[in-house]
């Protein structure tokens, strides 16, 4: 996993994303940061609302500053400050640098432009591969994803394929200039189970073919905790637990974290188990509570906790577990507040 | 199974709603969709079946037409003892009242132009309750559902948050005091958090009620949490109805098993990535269309034991254990239990 020798992939530090709506300022993304290594897999986890997605498509430098939005912070791809490039360059990271793949595989297709092309337009645009190479090339990333008879396959329509079929073809376009970091935002939530098992399968084993970095976006805990070396747990835009995924699943640190994990029905639960509800719903960003967001809905809420804002802090002690972050006033493992959260701001 | 047959029914108990060879089809321009193929289901009164699959198997199909929204095609729908198929327009307005149905989508299940105390409380309207009578229940209805009557009861479904158009979804549906509460994927549009307080409220509300519930959705983990009995359909068809108790050890139909495969787990990051040309489930399949659907066994195309009976002849439900009806002519009991899962079986065979 990570080497400390190679710098990393993707840097992202202190990352805010504010949009400014009719309602106020919504602090979608509120001071994210993180690291992610080639051949690494990091998921982001949280509810809707808890600005995972928005995070993602800033990483991507799909959404940057502008009379609605303003970014702050910064994002590295390979060295590249991808929200201080201009337009033109920022276009040409994308590709061989950062792709993504989206939730919705009949949406992110164009409906009248056969397979065929969405593969080709990107071989030929950046790569500047001939008319011929570009076929064959994409024939060859339709193999990649397992699609059955790809030549044929290039002549059809998006509308022709099946829900799991569109979105191999979506991954063979972002596959196609042999990205260094692959975001999948949500990338099964639309399919069926068990096409969902296989589109996580096959992204698992391009990215260790590849040797890719992948960023996986998704609501659902069981599957970033079988596909993520480390994990990120939103809340609110903010981050308040992140750490290597078996451990942080195994023993959260963040009530939040904690909660969320009881709040699934569980297969080796008999029926009629009662669920830990989390009550409440999440805050409304354009009115953020004050202190820690999770405060309001916590039940290891204490006096100081709605007053001060905790700060992502190490979780000390713990051997072998490394990089362990919580950003909490009051951790479920520990009964003493955390170094650097005496006095947060 | 996908096969048919009536062996899991109680024709000896007392049965709240009783379902027999329900057909549902609807014509398109070329040819037919069968969405649902002689489904035969019945229902103890304070039971809750589950019925689980995925996109596309007729659930839904199913528990609308049980409704009579639209009437199905073929088969017939017992309400105790009213026979609701074919019955006239105000015969079956009074019957649906004893029959509740919540969707998936609970803000656009709501009439986004009137308030939460009208919406809760139109059915009572329907059925002639005086004003001042309503009024009195809705703050009572909306306690019921876990909501704060002072701050919702003048607000708009937009002004309320997934969860709590669904809560008031689900005192709209407890208003009539309805015997059988049909419940159509009532969490898949929710968080986890909030899916976790609905799916405790329709238990609290099931006991308090003495309701039976038809619960469809198409997450194992949720519908083995709320059901009793748990039916397994796939393209129109039953695969296999079995208690949900340890449903994740006992199921034996290779569909079920497929299923519970593909739950995303941690375990799945203990197997080491396969290439994708060598991992057998890593290629796609083109699932059978319900406008053409297999003939025999529906499920053959995708099953890893399907033989030549199987496209002949269709498997019928049969008792393999006490209260577990598989239709399969394959079921391998060394498949139910977990040590000796066969990991290939989570991955369909490759069909060209």
């Amino acid at each position: 996993m990570t080497t400390p020798s190679v710098p990393d992939l993707l840097e992202v530090t202190d990352l805010r994303t504010v949009f400014h709506t009719a309602r106020g300022d919504v602090r979608a993304v509120d001071g994210v940061s993180f690291r992610l290594a080639a051949g690494e897999t990091l998921g982001l986890v949280g509810e809707s609302g808890s600005g995972k997605s928005v995070l993602g498509r800033t990483v991507m430098g799909l959404i940057s500053s502008g009379p609605t939005t303003t970014v702050t912070g910064s994002v590295r791809i390979g060295g590249h400050d991808v929200h201080a490039l201009k337009p033109s360059a920022r276009r040409r990271l994308w590709g061989p640098e950062v792709a993504m793949v989206f939730q919705d595989p009949m949406t992110s297709l164009n409906p009248v432009k056969r397979v065929g092309t969405h593969l080709t337009e990107t071989l030929r645009r950046h790569l500047h591969c001939s008319r011929t190479e570009a076929t064959e090339r994409a024939v060859d990333l339709l193999r990649q994803v397992g699609i059955p008879e790809p030549a044929r396959r290039l002549r059809q329509y998006p509308h022709e394929l099946s829900g799991g079929m569109r979105q191999r073809v979506v991954i063979a376009t972002a596959l196609a200039c042999d990205p260094r970091l692959l975001i999948a935002d949500e990338p099964t939530t639309a399919l069926d189970v068990t096409v969902q098992k296989q589109i996580l399968d096959l992204l698992g084993s391009l990215v260790a073919e590849r040797d890719m970095a992948m960023l996986l976006v998704s609501h659902d805990l069981g599957a970033v905790a079988g596909r993520t070396d480390r994990v990120q747990v939103m809340y609110a835009g903010r981050t308040v637990e992140s750490g290597a995924t078996r451990p942080v699943f195994a023993a959260p640190e963040h009530p939040y974290t904690e909660a969320l994990l009881a709040s699934i029905p569980n297969l080796a639960h008999p029926p009629h188990t009662v669920l830990r509800a989390i009550e409440g719903n999440p805050p409304d960003m354009a009115r953020p509570p004050l202190g820690c967001r999770f405060a309001p809905r916590c039940g290891r809420a204490a006096a100081g906790c709605t007053d001060e804002l905790p700060l992502l802090v190490g979780v000390p002690g713990s051997a072998g577990v490394t990089g362990r972050e919580v950003a909490c006033h009051h951790p479920v493992g520990l009964s003493a507040p955390l170094e650097g959260n005496r006095h947060g701001r | 199974m996908a096969g048919s047959g009536t062996a899991h029914l109680r024709t000896d108990r007392e049965r709240s709603l009783v379902v027999d060879d329900l057909v549902v089809e609807f014509p398109v321009t070329h040819g037919t969709v069968h969405a649902v193929s002689g489904l035969n289901l019945d229902l103890l009164p304070g039971e809750t079946l589950g019925i689980l699959g995925e996109s596309g198997c007729g659930k839904s199909s199913a528990g609308r037409a049980v409704m009579q929204l639209p009437p199905p095609t073929s088969g017939s729908v017992h309400l105790g003892e009213v026979e609701l198929t074919g019955l006239k327009a105000r015969e079956m307005r009074r019957a649906r009242a004893r029959m509740q149905l919540v969707l998936q989508d609970p803000v656009s299940a709501l009439n986004p132009r009137r308030k939460v105390k009208d919406l809760v409380v139109e059915g009572l309207e329907i059925w002639g309750w005086a004003e001042r009578r309503r009024d009195t229940f809705v703050d009572e209805l909306l306690t019921s559902v876990g909501l704060d009557p002072e701050s919702v009861r003048e607000k708009r479904p937009h002004e309320l948050s997934g969860g709590q158009c669904q809560r008031v979804c689900i005192a709209r549906a407890l208003a009539l005091d309805p015997e059988v509460l049909i419940c159509d994927e009532p969490v898949s549009s929710l968080d986890v958090s909030v899916q976790a307080q609905i799916l405790n409220l329709l238990e609290q509300a099931r006991e308090r009620y003495g309701l039976s519930m038809v619960f469809i959705a198409h997450d194992v983990a949720v519908v083995k949490n709320i059901s009793d009995r748990v039916l397994v359909m796939y393209l129109g068809k039953t695969c296999e109805v079995l208690p949900s108790d340890g449903l994740e050890r006992n199921a034996l139909h290779p569909y079920t098993r497929l299923l519970l495969a593909s739950v995303p787990s941690e375990a799945d990051a203990d197997r080491a990535p396969a290439g994708v040309e060598a991992a057998p489930g890593s290629k796609a399949v083109e699932l059978p269309s319900p406008l053409d659907p297999p003939s025999g066994c529906r499920f053959r195309t995708r099953c890893p034991l399907a033989t030549d009976r199987c496209a002949a002849e269709e498997p019928r439900l049969r008792e393999l254990r006490p209260g577990q009806f598989v239709a399969c002519h394959h079921p391998d009991p060394t498949l139910a239990d977990p040590t000796l899962a066969d990991p290939t079986l989570a991955d369909p065979t490759p069909e060209e």
